[in-house]
């Protein structure tokens, strides 16, 4: 009781201004160094006479940076030794300041760049003095968002119908939205694409958090599942003729045999080096479809692959000899947007099936042998659970709906290469489970949004988009480890006065 | 014969520079037991420093004798290898020191988010573009002439880069072996909290662990600007996932193992390369990477590991 009412009383004591100065000149200087050769020197394609290449000097930008760098550091360092108020005040008014130029271009400034990480600065600066200074003392940040987290479980009865009934409606509601702003009753193409883009990367991510969030096993290759399924997809249609719905579950098929051949030999293996070697597979499948030329295109990939069908009834204006387009079968005016929101339906079916089955298994013993294996190897190995046949089939069954989004991929785009199975792809997958809380559903939704839309309406600041992302997913990581909204109620509680299920 | 004998000396250069990255690998891993996947971009912007203090003593004419471009390639080393090193050191304290002692995949994600963050900031502050330089080290030995006019040469800078990588590695190898650091560094290695108790600053030591990773990649940055001529932002990747593979193959957590598995894969690379096929060069180094996992995850100079509960 008595260290609480002591942890409890501000403590006043007086701010080791020479400690403050003294670290956040270190962190300039640092800043000075990192700045110095890669943003002091341009490198460019031209040459001098001697036959060096030329560079250009950007010492404005380091002195920026290394001025923004020392003042934000002080002000944190300030906000830690408990000058909070004032830090919070003077960071709002620089903040405001730096918006407000940026907007009228009062005062020119070299580099919008500069001027924007600057106004970014001071904000975060800003939010985080005025966190301090108003949040009670003795709860982070951190602590707030696992109360949101829990939260949003609770509610999740409520929030995970409402979310459906939205997602059902939303190509409607793109209309109606056209209808609202003075025009007419019309369905937003880019929107509804939009939309499949976002449930194409919900369904990967409910995919892949069988295997990450679930069974706990870190896999940095599932984009090569997602090859798998819209290569197969592709070749059967090219070859044979077959159309997408034979297709659908052949490429899960397969998939589901590339994930059980590359499994097997594998899942012995333990953390980072599971990682790895799943890594490894995701960059061979890549170099064999580049390199195998005379099965898979090569490089240049296969293209004319078929469209999706309304289950035989094609998306046409001018439907083939014999056969009856959509919107002949249903009395409709030709439209384009016919298409984009079937395979909108498409995707959003195939997405909810990837929740609904990994909200079922959870609930069977093979789900709960997934979780208990990610908590515990050498407990299961000792309740008779065999690790290996477990692992492999998480492993089968999240690569079988990435074939799917594959072969769902595949028919969307019309081309497939391998381009678009880069580690990269991979690593945007991961982050959208990782992001949004290991092994919560909502969250990946959540994390896809952030991940994948926010880019989207920024296209202007497409450069920066993944320099963002990789220190959002640094950042994200360093204050939640588990994710954004992770939250780990037991599955199974073995109190039934406790409200056990 | 003769294409053997040439294809020896290339993989035997190229094994230094993989030796050099793969040390770096091996540290991390020996002493905090993640993989720094960001290191392979670390090697990149040695690189590219590298490249710019090039551009620089050329632009001055330091170039011209043989004096000062020996003058030159020490400056721009020690210079690539201080400012790597704030590189190695910023890193681990942004996006590793933070998460240790977390779950155990936590450090792992955080450096995949900084490999793609700096590869990235460098394409942002660099261009996408290749970046060139003209050949610094020219000339060579001519060693043997086969009847259809192949010869068989070893140029100075191939002998420049073993000599180096060799003088360094015998360095580095004192630094563990023989000094209170590299007492302090494995003493890490095998139990933190020991360590700590018997007063090593933990912290400190792991610092100075990538400080010293990040400054012998950037020697291997440096020797790949000369070598190759051209550098991109990308290139960190594909050599990372190799110096790994080294790391990998020679027993992860050995500095001699990171040495020997560095000359093997630039060996295995090269005669593939020249015997097999130079697209799939990179599938037979993942495949031994996997292989090697697989069948025996300690590598060859490696210790076995013990699971304990």
């Amino acid at each position: 009781m008595a260290t609480a009412t002591a942890a409890s009383v501000p403590v006043t004591r007086p701010v080791n201004w020479i400690g403050v100065l003294k670290d956040a000149v270190i962190i300039g200087l640092v800043t000075l160094a990192l700045a110095l050769p890669m943003v002091g020197f341009e490198t460019t394609s031209s040459t001098t006479e001697r036959g060096w290449p030329l560079l250009n000097t950007r010492f404005a930008d380091v002195a920026a940076a290394v001025i923004a760098v020392f003042l934000g550091r002080l002000a944190l360092n300030l906000v830690r030794e408990g000058v909070r108020a004032p830090v919070a005040f003077m960071a709002w008014a620089v903040f405001a300041l730096l918006l407000a130029n940026l907007i009228t271009e009062t005062v020119p400034v070299w580099n919008e760049a500069v001027e924007t990480l600057l106004v970014i600065g001071a904000f975060v600066v800003g939010f985080v003095a005025t966190w301090r200074w108003l949040s009670p003392e003795g709860t982070t940040s951190s602590e707030v968002m696992d109360d949101v987290a829990a939260g949003l479980q609770r509610w999740n009865r409520v929030i995970a119908p409402i979310g459906l009934l939205l997602a059902l409606a939303f190509p409607w509601l793109t209309g109606l939205y056209a209808l609202a702003t003075g025009g007419e009753f019309a369905i937003s193409r880019n929107a509804v694409d939009l939309g499949v883009l976002l449930l194409t990367y919900v369904m990967l991510g409910w995919g892949l958090n069988i295997i990450v969030g679930l069974a706990g096993l870190l896999d940095l290759g599932y984009v090569a599942f997602y090859a798998v399924g819209a290569y197969s997809y592709a070749l059967l249609a090219l070859n044979f003729g077959w159309g997408f719905w034979a297709c659908l579950p052949l490429a899960g098929v397969l998939a589901a045999l590339a994930g059980i051949v590359l499994g097997f030999p594998v899942l012995r293996l333990h953390g980072d080096y599971f990682a790895i070697v799943t890594l490894g597979f995701g960059e061979i499948i890549r170099v064999v479809l580049t390199n195998w030329s005379s099965f898979t295109g090569g490089p240049n990939g296969l293209s004319g692959i078929p469209r999706p069908t309304f289950f035989g009834f094609p998306f046409e204006r001018n439907p083939a000899e014999g056969e009856t387009a959509f919107h002949q079968l249903f009395g409709l005016e030709f439209e384009g947007v016919h298409r984009v929101v079937f395979l909108y339906y498409l995707i959003l079916l195939l997405a909810l099936i990837t929740n609904l089955f990994t909200m079922r298994i959870r609930r069977l013993p093979l789900g709960r042998a997934w979780e208990a294996l990610r908590e515990d190897e050498i407990a299961c190995r000792s309740l008779g659970i065999n690790p290996r046949n477990t692992k492999l089939t998480a492993f089968a069954v999240a690569a079988m709906f990435g074939g799917f989004a594959g072969s769902f991929f595949a028919t969307r785009q019309g081309f497939v290469s391998p381009e678009s199975f880069t580690f990269i792809e991979s690593a945007l997958i991961l982050a959208i489970v990782v992001l949004g809380g290991m092994g919560s559903q909502l969250g990946i939704v959540l994390a896809a949004v952030l991940v994948i839309l926010l880019p989207e309406w920024f296209r202007e600041l497409d450069q920066y988009r993944m320099l963002a992302f990789g220190v959002g997913m640094v950042l994200i990581m360093v204050w939640r480890p588990r994710g954004l909204l992770a939250h780990r109620a037991p599955t199974l509680r073995l109190n039934s006065a406790g409200g056990g299920r | 014969m003769e294409n053997f004998v040439q294809q020896l000396i290339n993989g035997t250069t190229l094994g230094a520079f993989f030796g050099l990255v793969a040390i770096g690998y091996t540290m991390v891993y020996g002493i905090i037991g993640m993989i720094n996947f960001a290191h392979g971009d670390i090697y990149m912007i040695g690189s590219f420093t590298a490249l710019i203090g090039m551009a620089l003593a050329g632009a001055t004419g330091l170039l011209g004798d043989t004096g000062g471009v020996i003058l030159a390639l020490l400056v721009v080393l020690a210079l690539s290898m201080a400012f790597n090193a704030v590189y190695g050191w910023s890193v681990e304290r942004i996006a590793y020191r933070p998460l240790r002692g977390s779950f155990r995949l936590a450090p792992l994600i955080s450096a995949i988010g900084m490999s793609i963050a700096l590869q990235n900031y460098v394409q942002l502050v660099q261009g996408a573009r290749p970046r060139t330089i003209r050949p610094v080290i020219e000339g060579n030995i001519v060693l043997m002439t086969r009847s259809d006019g192949f010869t068989v040469v070893l140029s100075y800078l191939q002998i420049f880069i073993v000599l180096v990588t060799v003088a360094l590695m015998a360095v580095f190898t004192l630094i563990i072996t023989r000094t209170a650091l590299g007492r302090a560094q494995r003493a890490c290695e095998q139990d933190k909290t020991m360590a700590a108790l018997l007063g090593v600053n933990v912290d400190r030591t792991i610092s100075i662990t990538f400080v010293m990773g990040a400054a012998l990649a950037a020697v291997a940055g440096l020797m790949a600007v000369l070598y190759y001529g051209a550098i991109d932002f990308y290139d960190g990747f594909i050599i990372g996932v190799k110096a790994f593979t080294a790391a990998v193959l020679g027993g992860i957590g050995s500095l001699p193992g990171a040495m020997l598995g560095g000359l093997l894969i630039g060996l295995i690379e090269a005669f593939w390369s020249a015997y097999v096929s130079t697209e799939y060069k990179d599938v037979a180094v993942f495949s031994i990477l996997v292989g090697v996992l697989i069948f025996r995850p300690t590598g060859l100079l490696g210790k076995p590991q013990i699971e304990k509960v």
